[in-house]
């Protein structure tokens, strides 16, 4: 069987069924875990102290908000060179929940950077880029509320999407380009993570919880849209025909 | 616990907050469109595929 057969909406319904109660059991697991070793089991930081706990979700969010928009810019892809049906589904269901984790990076950044620089906001060059991703996503919100036909909102919401990604390397790169008061690359960088192994075993963890529960909400969201398209079918039909027309012409058709 | 703690209960506290009404609105609007679909098919609407018996 080719990956695209295992891409058809009807099979996707399917199999995510059957996937989604292992996602959301691993996912609650995982966040009891990750909750009970970043409060209990973990050491305060000797510069931060307690505070370093809110890392525990910042990074996760923030680390979702970037990879919620790589599944967006794939999907947009796939919308514009494989017109793919299931690629507008993902692009479409992706875009809100990835703006949900951005805008919790953004506030649990800002609620983080408060007692550490003093101030919620700067318009350091991190946050600003990840406040332009937050601005991407309600724009990609937009389009796909202002235009009613779904392909055409699909290919418009794509380009956008594409061109938007430009920002993923700036939010990445931004501290190695820009003398920025957020911190530098401390988890994946080259030489090895500079944080200690007491403080990453939490961090891994959540970020595990929370990418399970990004997976598991957009698998829902996802069987929504193919749910949504397929009423709106109907709805076009009977509205064409007329009720009992709409019903008789389906069955006839069925059975021509 | 530091005199920092009003913003750690904050952040973990906004971020409950703001991912159970997400994990909400989803499973709601799941409810909607499946009720919603349900209702046409009683009404005998149903999709070309269901309605040639191919399940």
């Amino acid at each position: 069987m080719a990956l695209v057969d295992l891409a058809n909406p009807t099979r996707f319904l399917s199999y995510s069924a059957r996937l989604l109660p292992l996602t959301w059991g691993l996912a609650a697991v995982l966040m009891a875990v990750g909750l009970y070793l970043s409060f209990f089991a973990s050491p305060p930081d000797y510069q931060q102290g307690e505070t370093v706990r809110i890392m525990y979700i910042h990074v996760p969010s923030a680390w979702l908000s970037m990879l919620g928009y790589a599944v967006v810019a794939v999907a947009a892809l796939g919308t514009l060179v494989w017109r793919h049906p299931l690629a507008d589904v993902t692009a479409k269901s992706a875009a809100p929940i990835g703006a949900v984790f951005t805008f919790l990076a953004l506030v649990t950044g800002s609620l983080w950077g408060k007692p550490m620089w003093g101030a919620y906001w700067v318009w350091d060059a991190r946050l600003t880029s990840e406040l332009v991703l937050l601005l991407i996503y309600l724009a990609l919100i937009a389009v796909w509320q202002a235009v009613d036909e779904p392909g055409r909102a699909a290919r418009a919401a794509a380009v956008l999407a594409l061109v938007g990604a430009i920002n993923l390397p700036i939010i990445k790169f931004s501290v190695d380009w820009w003398n920025t008061l957020h911190q530098g690359e401390s988890i994946f960088r080259v030489g090895g993570s500079t944080i200690d192994p007491s403080m990453l075993r939490p961090l891994f963890v959540m970020m595990g919880a929370m990418t399970l529960l990004y997976a598991s909400l957009l698998m829902m969201a996802m069987r929504n849209e193919i749910l949504r398209r397929r009423l709106r079918t109907l709805e076009i039909t009977v509205a064409a025909t007329g009720e009992a027309g709409g019903a008789e012409a389906v069955r006839a058709e069925a059975g021509g | 616990m530091s005199s920092h703690v009003g913003f750690i209960v904050a952040a973990y506290l906004v971020a409950a907050v703001v991912l159970a009404g997400l994990v909400g609105w989803i499973v709601v609007d799941g409810r909607v469109l499946r009720r919603r679909l349900a209702d046409l098919e009683a009404r005998g609407v149903r999709r070309r595929s269901l309605a040639g018996g191919r399940r």
